[in-house]
């Protein structure tokens, strides 16, 4: 096994072109704005941010589904921007989605053997006997009986099978990668821990890489080893996990960590702090730094003029950031 | 001690029909909330927690049936008013409710403002004006300024959204308000910005909250007390401060032992198996399947004991906790009082 990236990713670029009537240009959405990153085989990587930082346009780009604006996506040493045909369907192949929404993942007009034999139909298996062989053994790997899911619905699921099923489906054609948008958010926090155990166990014993995309740092630090923290379409923080929950050095990453409660009967008689205001307009992102508006260290004529570039001010530890120039 | 509680809910009951048999979703539910209090309904999915909020709002759909018990305000027992008069005198005005995913119910071509101004008009008969400077004054109070009241739903993000039906619930001033998974769907800075809101509010106004969440970390942000719902009971209810630092159903060990702690270096373990259906729930302990202390005496549906002064838990375990005679013969439900009688 090589040591080149599995992925790396350059100066990404997603932005949507807003149109009035249809057709008049009035601006871009820039969901993704600059995103720079590596992901090594085998590691399991963690993104979050706040809800419309571009996390799940990042995860739609990665995996093909929109077009870049700008930059590269370079996957086992080939560009995806230039895949077309059968290249593109086996670079499809190689990386597994799991969706946000696990209801809305599924079609429910389609029965489980039938919803995980669709990819391997897709991609030539044709012999019954082999799909039905695969089918059951991923059910297995995800710890679902096959006799008891294969015959039925999604209705006929509770949240956490259908999200097991989701994770079947995506690792049915043998993945390098798995991108997770949000695995659990839309389940009870009782499967969580179980549904994030199962994505990571898989993700060691396949040596495969995973990168999930969360809201929860609270559980981050036990299926994740490297973190980013992402703010208004870009990368602001990265470091491998503990070093970053231990000794986070953005601002904006501060906040999320001081606004997550361990339960405790003294939370309800403080008021959290939290930054002021709401994440900027993707459309008209502030000048200089994108948090300077809601920063409390913002240092005037500075932050609000030039962009920080991305700074180690510790070994492994990147920070967008001119507190740590 | 001796002030009366504002709400007191005991032996309540909601069973719904199916075709395949009744779903007992409320089975004997009792609590009691002060003035000012906030209570944290916690349970896993499907464990009857909406229902329970509906029961309490009378807010059925067809097939409800067998809706019982007792719910009194300050006094009055409103689950035995005709239909009429609780919808004039309480529902919304007395006791508001914000359903599960509400936000993504607001009229999508109407004002917000005149959204949240409809209850007074349509409950209490205001005029549009008197009523549009109550919503003004409203969503000062939930943090939206007074020039959103002329958005539209879909110019608002999520955060803003939900402070919108907040407001709606608030705007009538309601002594008791209760909430349905508020949170759930935002993450964590906009979550902490509407539990900063509901203290304040709780802490200016004396609002009486019941807040619905499966997040215990969320759910300690407002609590005063902790009810932990557990196939259509209450299997443990408690002073916020006991229940986190020492949870006394095993159901409530084990879920405190699940939740995720942001510096915490071992992984939280999840509680093996999975809630018993409400259709045929098994005899004896509705809890024993997942139970690590099952004993013999599990076989019997356990009474609920009093292991401390407002302090409930239904479970055989805490049988020799009883303190005074009195609560020895505790009753089959969690009843309001205790140690006041
Ligand atoms: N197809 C699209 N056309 C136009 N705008 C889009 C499109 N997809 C996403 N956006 C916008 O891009 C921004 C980032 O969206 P994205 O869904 O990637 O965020 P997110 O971090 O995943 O949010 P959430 O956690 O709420 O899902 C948002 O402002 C969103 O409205
Ligand atoms: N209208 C209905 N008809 C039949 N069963 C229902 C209905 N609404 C809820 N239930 C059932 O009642 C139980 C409790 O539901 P609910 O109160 O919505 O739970 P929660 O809010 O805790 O997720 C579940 O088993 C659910 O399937
Ligand atoms: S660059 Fe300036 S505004 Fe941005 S996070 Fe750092 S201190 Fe705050
Ligand atoms: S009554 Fe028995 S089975 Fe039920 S929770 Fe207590 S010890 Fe466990
Ligand atoms: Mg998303
Ligand atoms: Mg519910």
């Amino acid at each position: 096994m090589s040591d080149a990236p599995l992925l790396e990713v350059r100066d990404l670029r997603t932005w949507f072109e807003l149109r009035q009537w249809g057709f008049l240009r009035v601006g871009s959405v820039r969901a993704v704005d600059g995103v720079s990153f590596e992901l090594a085989r085998g590691e399991a990587v963690a993104f979050v941010g706040e809800s419309g930082c571009g996390k799940s346009s990042l995860a739609r780009t990665l995996l093909g589904l929109h077009r870049p604006s700008g930059g590269e996506v370079v996957f086992e040493g080939q560009d995806v921007a230039g895949l077309a045909g059968a290249a593109l369907k086996r670079y499809r192949a190689r990386v597994g989605y799991v969706q946000q929404d696990p209801y809305g993942a599924l079609p429910p007009f389609m029965n489980v053997r039938r919803l995980l034999a669709e990819p391997l139909i897709v991609h030539g298996v044709m012999d019954r006997a082999e799909r039905e062989r695969r089918i059951r053994a991923v059910l297995e790997e995800v710890r679902l009986a096959p006799e008891e899911v294969l015959h039925k619905f999604p209705h006929m699921l509770s949240g956490g099978q259908q999200q097991r099923v989701v994770i079947a489906r995506a690792l049915i054609l043998a993945p390098h990668l798995i991108i997770a948008d949000e695995p659990v958010s839309m389940l009870d926090a009782s499967v969580r821990v179980e549904i994030l155990s199962l994505l990571r166990q898989i993700q060691r014993e396949r040596e495969l890489t995973l990168a999930f995309i969360t809201h929860d740092l609270a559980t981050v630090r036990h299926f994740a080893e490297r973190l980013f923290v992402m703010y208004a379409g870009r990368i602001v923080e990265q470091a491998p996990v503990d070093e970053l929950l231990d000794h986070p050095l953005h601002p904006y990453t501060q906040a999320l960590l001081a606004a997550i409660a361990d339960p405790d009967a003294d939370n309800a008689s403080r008021q959290r702090e939290i930054p002021p205001g709401e994440p900027p307009s993707l459309v008209k992102p502030p000048a200089g730094c994108r948090f300077h508006p809601r920063c409390p260290h913002a240092i005037a004529g500075h932050c609000d003029r030039d962009e920080p570039p991305m700074l180690a001010p510790r070994p492994g530890h990147g920070v967008a950031c001119w507190l740590h120039e | 001690m001796d002030v009366p509680p504002l709400l007191e809910v005991a032996d309540l009951r909601l069973t719904y029909r199916t075709s395949r048999g009744p779903v007992r979703a409320v089975d004997g539910v009792g609590f009691d909330l002060r003035r000012g209090e906030a209570m944290v309904v916690l349970g896993e999915s499907g464990c009857g927690k909406s229902s329970l909020a509906k029961a309490l709002l009378r807010l059925l759909p067809r097939n409800a049936e067998g809706l019982g018990g007792q719910v009194r305000l300050a006094g009055e027992d409103v689950l035995a008013l005709p239909e009429e008069r609780f919808r004039a005198e309480v529902r919304w005005t007395r006791i508001a409710l914000v359903m599960q995913a509400a936000m993504s119910a607001l009229n999508p071509v109407v004002r917000v403002g005149e959204q949240v101004a409809e209850p007074l008009r349509v409950h209490r008969g205001w005029s549009r004006v008197q009523a549009m400077e109550q919503a003004a004054r409203t969503f000062a109070l939930v943090g939206v300024a007074s020039d959103f009241l002329q958005r539209y739903p879909f110019e608002l993000s999520g955060g803003m959204r939900q402070r919108v039906v907040l407001a709606m619930a608030l705007v009538t001033e309601p002594e008791v308000v209760i909430l349905d998974e508020p949170t759930s769907a935002l993450d964590v800075l906009t979550q902490a910005g509407i539990m900063n809101v509901l203290k304040r509010i709780k802490a200016e106004l004396g609002t009486s909250f019941i807040l619905i969440t499966h997040d215990v970390a969320t759910s300690s942000e407002l609590a005063d007390r902790v009810a932990l719902m557990y196939a259509g009971q209450f299997v443990e209810v408690a002073d916020a401060a006991d229940f986190f630092a020492h949870p006394a159903h095993p159901y409530a060990r084990l879920l405190m032992a699940s939740v995720p702690r942001l510096h915490q270096a071992e992984r939280p373990v999840h509680i093996p198996g999975q809630p018993p259906s409400l259709l045929a729930p098994p005899a004896g302990c509705r809890f024993a399947a997942r139970c690590p202390q099952r004993f013999a005496r599990c076989d019997q549906d356990p009474e609920v004991f009093a292991s401390g002064a407002r302090h409930r838990v239904r479970c055989w375990l805490h049988a020799d906790t009883v303190g005074c005679g009195e609560e020895r013969t505790a009753s089959r439900t969690l009843r309001p009082g205790g140690e006041g009688r």
